[in-house]
């Protein structure tokens, strides 16, 4: 009503003042959707309004920094490194090379054309028998051949985030609940609840056994939804995990999965990192467990996986469910109606992940690359004592920050992170997205640049964190000068206190100093 | 415990409908020309076959468009990687054209309006989704394609209240019909949220005339509800009278920009008028900001893939293609279609008039052993086991008279629609009944007459 009067009072000012122009039906045009835009709330859906969708995250953010201003090595050198994005790009060229030597692979050469008919009318969402034979062959290698996969179970899914979402609406109803381990993919509160109005409630886990998924951790994330009356229907694991980068060892696995059975409820593995573990210890699938001596209620298990991360190509939105429930794989199978893999597609998927030489020597080279990318990355980390907790795989690390925090708060996390954003440019994503117990945690993405893109980003990291030090130490001096005042020591002891920035880095290190760290000597 | 969710176990999917089962025998019993001659010819299937070659040539003259590549540098990594849910902007711009292009460059679409989705199957949820809550419903005109009542229904628990047409004026929708409609949607105390329209319509094959656009935006507008036109089929209109949009119609009553435009939302999808279901690109054209905001989101459950969208983007930016594609592939359209009438009428089985569409609406009411529902089912059976042919009854599309079949014909070669016609007339010639000899006399008649007066109103 407020807004009402102003505009009146405006629109009847620029009358008078015989002033009308594009900026006054602006105005007007705005106010009208000022208006309108409490209408909608009643006009359209809750799910269209509300903020499920769980883009205001801080998650997301710093994508919007990015893409207002993003790195690139010569026009834009200054820009903010996107550090954010857990992509997989360092064996393009490795599958550029393949699809070259296998025109047939593309519906749209003159060697594959003669298909195109065919692979264009298909929409079975049975999928290409091809495809499912091809995906089920992949999934069998990348766990070591350890286990094999049966092609009809395979669904077919709008990438990862349509299997959650679908598989969220068999398995619940509206208001049922699924624990997850926390810190987790910050996707999962959109996929997981948007549209299906189910609940996820966390399994806190703690850096001081990092972040092991505990069996206390476990009942007490049931006992309380017990309590709240939260009915629950599942858990939800991601192996490896996403931030962690770490893999679930055997015995936590054969715990889990005694737990949903005592339960009786579903366990969902999001399996997605599966080939981007790139050193021991080896994977263990919870396909391999349920072929242990365990007790298990097949029906009960349910796999996620996509080729976003393992091959890199999450532009084709190739996402899986694979379950060992039949009643789950048909329910799932009629909703893939509403994310079929296009067939153009499923043809070329299905002729590269047939090709038995190629996908031993992608996975061989994948992990290859990312261990040495890991390396890299970790140690020139370590060389400004920065850790990261221990990881074997994904595509980023879980850097601990917590000792550059004013105090241990979310509210001083969100402090750094704008400060690394603004000052260090390099989108990283705070722990408190991913829901982490403890505030200081970062997730720094490593494989979706070129290595001349990873080294201004460690050397941008580098800097900052002297100059964090150069500053903490500047504040000391500051003490110190204001003690020596109220002291009256000689002014000697304080030349002497004076340190350079190069004398507090290791002899090792090779950065040179920083035009910023030497404007400040 | 109840281990799985509700959706499993009901029924909404609605995939044990006949629509579907005849399409489980087909697979079973597949017609071949040489293989297996005696199998089941599928008639059920609403898939455009006939201008593949068309698309295939443009391929050839193209390699590099469609070899991943830009400027003889490889693309795919850019590719690979693009997963943005705003969508490929050329491949946005391109589609945006195409469907202006359809409708005569007699409306304009805004790219930046524009949602891409997995099929139109996916377009239509998430317009529920958008619109509507679990257990507020829309009003649908029969009869209806029987995807609706997954499409719609079964995971956002909105409900389809029918607005009921009748054979009586061609299946029209009339004011009556809409206020019954309404009102019955009030008496079973679901509110209502809007009405879906599409047009061209399926099954009925006929595209919607001034009057009832006019119609329906009055409807919506008076009680403050969303529109929702499905015009898949808007590229498949051979023959007069033309196609008019919804957007077409709200330029013409100077409401484009208003407050209802803000509630009228296209739903289209390339797997009709291109022929390409495989490839799985739907889109939402939307003049409400919040509905293509939410609606942008959604769409990561099931986004178009980057690849076929730079594929697509090429060839829809081609206008040479385009336009001979259109003319051409209505050409051959028109010609199947006027096989399949003629070839009906051969054996006294009447079609509705119809100017679009890949299926005809054929009257078989003569042929049941009653006006019942279960006469329209023992019809069907006999179809699909004894005349070997997968048509779709008119109760799976909602329809209130029982003897309506919707019949494809644009999915088969013309040796196989030659063929099917010459299975129907075998069976009806083996009917001995007078009743339905007379029919056909009359039917056969009626062709003669209808020859002179092809502008006449449906």
């Amino acid at each position: 009503m407020v807004i009402n009067s102003l505009l009146s009072v405006f629109i009847s000012h620029c009358i008078d003042s015989n002033y009308y122009s594009n900026s006054l039906r602006l105005v007007i045009f705005r106010s009208e959707m000022v208006f309108t835009l409490s209408d909608q709330h009643h006009l359209l859906s809750k799910i269209a309004t509300n903020d499920g969708h769980g883009e205001n995250s801080p998650y997301f953010d710093g994508w919007k920094a990015y893409d207002s201003d993003p790195f690139h090595a010569t026009k834009n050198s200054n820009g903010v490194i996107q550090m954010g994005l857990a992509e997989n790009q360092l064996c393009f060229n490795f599958v550029q090379e393949w699809i070259k030597r296998n025109p047939k692979a593309s519906i749209c050469t003159v060697d594959g054309v003669t298909q195109f008919k065919d692979i264009a009318i298909f929409q079975d969402y049975h999928g290409l028998p091809e495809f499912r034979n091809a995906v089920a062959n992949f999934m069998g290698r990348v766990r070591g051949g350890r286990v094999t996969f049966d092609p009809d179970r395979i669904v077919m899914s709008g990438g990862a985030t349509g299997a959650h979402e679908s598989i969220t609406f068999c398995l619940a109803d509206p208001g049922e609940a699924f624990l997850v381990p926390t810190p987790y993919y910050p996707g999962f509160d959109r996929d997981l609840r948007w549209r299906t109005g189910v609940q996820l409630l966390p399994v806190v886990c703690e850096s001081s056994n990092n972040f092991k998924i505990t069996e206390a951790a476990l009942e007490a994330a049931y006992e309380k939804a017990q309590e709240a009356k939260i009915k629950v229907k599942g858990l939800l694991i991601t192996n490896p995990s996403n931030p962690l980068g770490t893999i679930l060892d055997r015995e936590t696995l054969r715990s889990i999965v005694n737990f949903i059975n005592q339960k009786n409820i579903h366990l969902v593995c999001d399996e997605i990192y599966a080939a981007t573990v790139f050193t021991q210890p080896k994977f263990i699938s919870i396909s391999e467990i349920i072929e242990e001596d365990i007790e298990c209620n097949r029906n009960l298990i349910h796999i996620v996986y996509s080729l976003s991360k393992d091959m890199g190509f999450p532009g084709f939105r190739v996402g899986i469910i694979y379950s060992y429930n039949n009643a789950v794989v048909n329910c799932c199978r009629k909703m893939s109606s509403f994310g079929l893999v296009s067939t153009q597609t499923q043809h070329l998927i299905a002729s590269m992940l047939s090709d038995q030489e190629f996908v031993e020597s992608f996975i061989a080279e994948s992990a290859k690359r990312l261990a040495m990318r890991h390396r890299i990355f970790t140690r020139g980390l370590s060389q400004v004592d920065i850790s990261c907790l221990k990881s074997n795989a994904g595509l980023f690390v879980w850097m601990d920050l917590r000792r550059l925090l004013k105090d241990s708060t979310v509210k001083a996390e969100m402090a750094l992170w704008r400060m690394i954003i603004k000052d260090v440019k390099l989108n990283v994503s705070p722990g408190s997205s991913f829901h982490c117990s403890e505030p200081g945690w970062f997730r720094v993405c490593f494989a979706n640049m070129d290595d001349d893109t990873m080294e201004v980003a460690l050397r941008r990291i580098q800097t900052f964190v002297l100059k964090g030090k150069e500053a903490d130490l500047e504040v000391k001096r500051q003490r110190w000068r204001n003690d020596i005042l109220r002291l009256s020591l000689k002014p000697l002891r304080y030349d002497e206190m004076t340190m350079t920035p190069r004398s507090m880095m290791s002899p090792h290190s090779p950065i040179p100093h920083s035009p910023l760290v030497r404007a400040r000597t | 415990m109840k281990l799985l969710s509700r959706k499993t176990t009901c029924n909404s999917h609605g995939q044990d409908s006949s629509y579907f089962l005849g399409w489980q025998e087909y697979e079973k019993n597949a017609y071949d020309e040489v293989l297996n001659p005696t199998g089941i010819i599928q008639m059920g299937l609403a898939e455009n076959q006939l201008s593949f070659d068309l698309l295939e040539s443009w391929l050839a003259k193209n390699p590099e468009a469609v070899g991943f590549k830009r400027d003889g540098e490889s693309i795919f990594r850019e590719m690979a990687l693009f997963q943005d849910y705003h969508g490929l902007p050329i491949f946005k711009n391109a589609l945006a054209e195409f469907m202006a292009e359809i409708r005569g460059n007699k409306v304009r679409f805004d790219p930046n309006k524009l949602v891409l989705t997995a099929g139109a199957t996916s377009a239509n949820e998430t317009l529920m989704f958008c619109l509507a809550e679990p257990g507020e419903a829309f009003l649908l005109p029969t009869p209806y394609y029987p995807g609706f009542d997954r499409d719609l229904k079964w995971r956002t628990g909105v409900e389809i209240v029918p607005i009921q047409c009748s054979s009586s004026n061609s299946f029209q929708i009339t004011e009556s019909a809409l206020e019954k409609a309404y009102r019955l949607a009030q008496k079973r105390k679901l509110k209502v949220k809007g009405v879906l329209i599409t047009n061209p319509s399926n099954p009925l094959g006929t595209t919607m005339n001034l009057i009832e656009l006019n119609l329906l935006i009055s409807f919506v507008a008076a009680k403050g509800i969303h529109l929702i036109s499905d015009e898949i089929y808007s590229g498949t209109v051979f023959n007069s009278p033309g196609f008019i949009s919804i957007t077409e119609a709200l330029m013409d009553r100077n409401l484009h920009g208003s407050e209802v435009s803000n509630r009228v939302h296209i739903v289209y999808s390339l797997s009709k008028d291109l022929g390409l279901p495989g490839f799985r690109v739907g889109a939402i054209y939307s003049n409400n900001d919040t509905v293509v905001a939410a609606a942008t989101k959604m769409s990561s459950f099931g986004l178009v893939s980057s690849q076929t969208q730079y594929l697509l983007s090429a060839m829809l930016s081609d206008k040479n293609f385009t336009s001979n594609y259109a003319t051409e592939n209505q050409k051959r359209l028109k010609k199947r279609h006027d096989m399949l009438v003629s070839g009906l009428q051969e054996a006294g089985i009447g079609c509705l008039k119809s100017n679009a569409g890949l299926f005809c609406w054929v009257d078989m009411r003569h042929l049941l052993s009653s006006k019942t529902f279960g006469a329209e089912k023992e019809l069907w059976k006999k179809m699909l086991y004894q005349v070997g042919l997968n048509i779709s009854p008119g109760s799976s599309c909602h329809c209130t008279e029982p003897g309506w079949f919707r019949v494809c014909f644009a999915n088969m070669s013309e040796e196989t629609l030659n063929h099917s016609m010459q299975r129907i007339k075998d069976f009806v010639d083996s009917t001995t009944d007078v009743v339905s000899r007379r029919h056909r006399l009359v039917v056969r008649n009626s062709r003669r007459r209808s020859s002179h007066d092809r502008d006449s109103e449906r």
